[in-house]
């Protein structure tokens, strides 16, 4: 049975629902949006218990001709890397739609229309295996972003809005080109016209053009990700997204950055990811180093947690690029875990501008007397974002950096360097906050968070310690798909050498004995 | 060669749809001075577009000439009757209360309207450059007055004046061009000049040449390429809203008709016109979206926006595939589509008092007129390529035509271009979404001519850019007849 397409469009029909309802009726709105969430949750749990670990390739397919004129098929389909994404993405629109009960006032219609229409185009990215498809999705969801920043947003919202939907319509734009050159590329040698990711796997391509590609493929990728330095926009958005938009902002669509070098832009073009290997490498080193060194200056909180991701996000191309399994995992664990920290970490901070109107770090100090259980909360997160040992963090760096090293020292000693300066920009802001006595008069009154807050938060942490102390469920299921795409890239690396030597020989045969046979030589070429 | 005896039999059925219309034009004519008349000429009108329509729709699928050669009537024609004449339902549709709030409702634009389509339909139904040339002149004649048809404005009359001026200029050029071509080949008709191309290129081709550059600069004033578009904006600006809505879809796609007859089946073996059509689609692009940039009136924005989207047909001039003229049509009905919808609610806000289409009146539009504020984000995303719009879609089919025929450079540039648009078309979705109104704004009555309007161009927006396999299917059907 097809599970994947009630998943996909649960949240894009609850949408429509919520649109029927007068706008008025918040509650009943609100109400709706929740059941969605629940429903698409439920859904992703199914898709989690079809699943199955042992199993290769993608999973659930569907394979439906949609514009069959062009070769365009509705091709869905999964394996460990995505399911673990689908269900990262659905238990935080759940937890959004919690989050925003109180603190989106105006306009809650559009809002949750918005936030449930994401979810699906972000559904739909992570189960695309047609690239039209996946195209499609990728750019619908700039949308509902763009409004969920533009409208909710804080003071400079419409420039963080406009430089979001810029930025990445810059990067996919090209990719577009991409996709279709591959597309005719592919007609050439296979004469199918076809949009298949898998497919297109298994097209050969000769090292110029693969150089190109990659580029076009990486770049909005490396955007999305982001990849230092096209990061400029993030810690924008992030700022002045209301705090549900960071949540998914951070906790899925940076992830599509990641997911696009994984499912595409890697094993499509093995050569240039080997050519582009140490250039992507550094950048993800620089990332890292420089994000750490910035959250260390930020005055404000959300900010800090903003440059925070771009270090993070380092860290998990870092380990892509390792090429190698523990590496590759570690950083596939960490995509999940950074989305499952970065988001509680979002949502903490938003607690406290509901209650202050303020993120400055100045602002704040002794949080830990007056709103214990907070505090408490807020420093399980922080140290799972740091990497302690036994919360998820840990295992996700730890696996990054014994592949990287492994794959290259050098690399592996400026990433280790970014972990310890993760802890002093982390400790050091909630030292400030949370720590120390009350000076602030206005923070002496403050409440400590509610039941509903504390359902939000509950899962996070329950999910931090889970995959902090048994990741095996999670490392069952990436395993084969990790695998997978190394050995994809080994092989058609493999053929592509065996080839060229044949080339070379034939090539060296010719040159024998030019005289005698003077064929045409396209055979680079092919 | 020359077909006497259907010279002698007149096949009218080929001239069906052609005929209706002149049936309803003549029809609100006879009756202008009837006071009635106003308020039925819209009707008669559309009845007569509806009745062609159905004619035309007869037409499909039969391949055959009259007239002495001079009205071909092959798929590619009757597709583009279709879009002339559904541009034309759905511009007698968007008026609504715009004449009526202006003073300016008078039978006379319906029969302007009408025998415009007219000339457009004549235009892109034959092979012959002197009957393209008369289709040419009964399309434009009455879309100068149509120009100028709000007598007071100052602006209005200018719009006529600069129209007729540029006009006559570019059919000055068209004129020369068909006479030197007449020169080289002796016939008018493109089918003897494919017939004897070698032959003719031989011997007097500078002639063929230079007749084959002024007809290009000809419909390139029609169609707005740079740098023959310097009136586009005056015009689209002065002109009334419902009136510019026409102008930007229904002559611009007639232009693109014949360029598409000319260049691609007429002087298809030239590469020099490949070439000029490379420099003339990169220009347009560029200049037009960089210049909507600027622009501070939606009026304005949107006549430097279908100066980019006529760079991007051209684009598809240039490639000059099957594949590329499957796109151009799909593109030309894209468009249509949705820069009418976009149009229609720009005419509707005119209808409040003191209105002038200025960025700033749109503020706070989602929350004074929600519903007319997310139509018109949908109009913007789709003029500016976002899925699962079909504008998103037509600029794909024609990026891959031109990929297909290793145009990539080019369709970098178009991409490029793209996101150039994406931003004056998103500041139009900021203004009504982010901003807030100053003073509150009046409620908007919307008439149900235009919600009707309304609500077919958003569905073929969505429509054929979530199922755009039947539309692609007749597009592909719509290639010329070698008869």
């Amino acid at each position: 049975m097809d599970w994947l397409t009630p998943l996909i469009f649960a949240p894009i029909v609850g949408s429509i629902i919520i649109a029927l309802v007068p706008s008025k009726q918040t509650e009943t709105i609100k109400g709706v949006s929740l059941i969605v969430s629940i429903i698409t949750f439920i859904l992703s749990l199914f898709v989690y218990a079809q699943f199955d670990k042992l199993g290769s390739g993608m999973q659930l397919s569907v394979n439906v001709p949609w514009v069959t004129s062009l070769g365009i098929h509705y091709h869905l389909g999964i394996d460990g890397i995505s399911l673990l994404l689908i269900v990262l993405t659905t238990i935080l629109t759940i937890l959004c739609v919690l989050s925003s009960w109180r603190s989106v006032t105006h306009g809650v219609k559009g809002y949750f229309i918005s936030m449930m229409l994401l979810t699906g185009g972000m559904l739909g990215v992570f189960c695309a295996l047609d690239l039209f498809l996946f195209y499609i999705f990728w750019e619908v969801m700039l949308i509902p972003m763009y409004f969920l920043i533009g409208i909710w947003g804080g003071p400079k919202r419409v420039y963080a809005a406009i430089k979001f939907v810029l930025f990445t319509m810059f990067g996919s734009l090209l990719m577009l080109v991409a996709i279709l050159y591959l597309y005719f590329q592919y007609h050439t040698y296979a004469g199918e016209y076809t949009f298949d990711i898998l497919k297109l796997m298994q097209l050969p391509l000769p090292i110029t053009p693969q150089h190109w590609l990659f580029a076009a493929f990486a770049l909005a990728f490396a955007i999305k990700v982001p990849l230092w330095p096209l990061h400029t926009w993030l810690p924008d958005a992030h700022v002045q997204a209301p705090t549900a938009g960071s949540v998914i902002l951070a906790g899925v669509l940076l992830k599509m950055g990641t997911y696009g070098f994984i499912r595409i832009a890697m094993p499509m073009f093995p050569d240039a990811t080997m050519t582009f290997m140490p250039y992507i490498s550094v950048l993800a080193i620089i990332a890292i180093i420089y994000g750490a060194l910035v959250s260390m200056v930020q005055k404000d909180i959300k900010s800090l947690v903003a440059f925070s991701s771009v270090s993070h996000m380092g860290f998990v191309m870092l380990g892509l690029f390792a090429l190698n399994q523990e590496a590759m995992q570690g950083a596939v664990i960490q995509m999940i875990n950074h989305g499952i920290s970065t988001g509680a970490l979002f949502l903490l901070v938003g607690m406290i501008y509901e209650r202050r109107h303020t993120r400055m770090i100045a602002e704040f100090g002794g949080l830990a007397k007056v709103m214990p259980v907070f505090s408490a909360f807020f420093m399980i997160v922080m140290l799972s974002s740091i990497g302690l040992p036994f919360t998820n963090g840990f295992v996700g760096e730890f696996l990054i950096l014994l592949g990287t090293f492994k794959a290259n020292m050098v690399y592996g000693i400026f990433a280790a360097s970014g972990v310890i300066l993760a802890a002093c920009y982390m400790l050091w802001m909630y030292q400030r906050v949370v720590f120390g006595k009350v000076t602030n008069p206005e923070n002496e009154k403050l409440k400590d968070i509610n039941w509903r807050e504390r359902i939000i938060l509950i899962p996070l942490v329950v999910l931090i310690f889970f995959i902090g102390i048994y990741p095996s469920p999670l490392f069952e299921r990436t395993e084969p798909a990790v695998r997978q795409v190394i050995a994809h890239i080994e092989k058609t690396r493999q053929a592509k050498m065996d080839l060229q030597r044949v080339d070379d020989n034939t090539l060296a045969l010719r040159e024998e004995d030019a005289n005698t046979a003077p064929t045409a030589d396209n055979g680079g070429e092919e | 060669m020359v077909d006497y005896v259907s010279t002698v039999n007149p096949d009218f059925s080929l001239i069906a749809p052609e005929l209706v219309l002149l049936i309803a034009a003549s029809i609100i004519m006879v009756f202008i001075p009837w006071r009635k008349m106003a308020t039925f000429a819209p009707a008669i009108a559309l009845l007569g577009v509806v009745v062609a329509f159905a004619y035309a729709i007869g037409q499909w699928g039969h391949q055959s000439s009259g007239f002495a050669g001079m009205v071909t009537c092959d798929n590619f024609g009757v597709i583009f009757k279709w879009i002339f004449l559904t541009a034309t339902g759905l511009s007698i549709l968007l008026i609504g209360q715009y004449m009526k709030s202006r003073g300016i409702d008078r039978p006379e634009y319906f029969v302007l309207l009408t025998i415009s389509a007219l000339g457009m339909m004549a235009m892109a139904n034959t092979t012959d450059l002197v009957v393209m040339f008369i289709g040419l002149e009964v399309m434009s004649v009455p879309l100068y007055v149509m120009a100028a048809f709000n007598r007071r404005s100052l602006e209005s009359n200018e719009a006529g004046i600069k129209y007729f001026l540029m006009g006559a200029f570019a059919t000055a050029f068209l004129l020369m061009g068909i006479a030197f071509i007449y020169g080289a080949a002796g016939t008018t008709n493109l089918r003897q000049v494919v017939t004897d191309f070698n032959y003719i290129a031989a011997g007097r081709g500078m002639y063929l040449y230079a007749g084959v550059a002024l007809i290009m600069i000809g419909f390139g004033f029609k169609v707005g390429a740079v740098p023959f578009h310097s009136w586009i904006p005056d015009v689209y600006h002065g002109a009334p809203t419902p009136v510019t809505a026409f102008f930007s879809v229904a002559p611009k796609a007639a232009a693109v008709a014949v360029l598409l007859r000319i260049f691609l089946y007429g002087f298809a073996d030239i590469t020099m016109v490949s070439h000029s059509f490379w420099v003339l689609a990169v220009l347009t692009m560029t200049v037009g979206n960089v210049l909507a940039l600027r622009q501070n009136n939606v009026k304005r924005m949107l006549a430097y926006s279908s100066i980019a989207h006529a760079g991007y047909i051209l684009v598809a001039l240039t490639v000059g595939t099957d594949a590329a003229i499957s796109a151009a049509i799909f593109y030309v009905i894209a468009y249509t589509f949705f820069n009418l919808g976009a149009f229609a609610i720009v005419a509707l806000l005119e209808t409040r008092m003191g209105a002038e289409s200025e960025f700033e009146e749109l503020a706070g539009l989602s929350k004074s007129a929600p519903y007319l504020a997310l139509l018109l984000a949908v109009f913007m995303f789709a003029l500016s390529g976002f899925p699962p719009t079909v504008g998103f879609f037509g600029k794909f089919y024609i990026f891959r035509a031109a990929i297909e025929s290793n145009f990539v450079s080019l369709a970098v540039i178009g991409v490029l271009n793209s996101f150039v648009s994406v931003y004056y078309y998103l500041r139009v979705v900021k203004t009504c979404y982010f901003d807030e109104a100053e003073k509150p704004q009046k409620a908007v009555f919307v008439p149900a001519t235009v919600g009707l309007a309304l609500v077919v161009t958003t569905v073929a927006t969505l429509g054929f850019g979530l199922f755009p396999q039947q539309l692609l299917q007749f597009t592909k059907q719509a290639i010329f007849a070698f008869l």
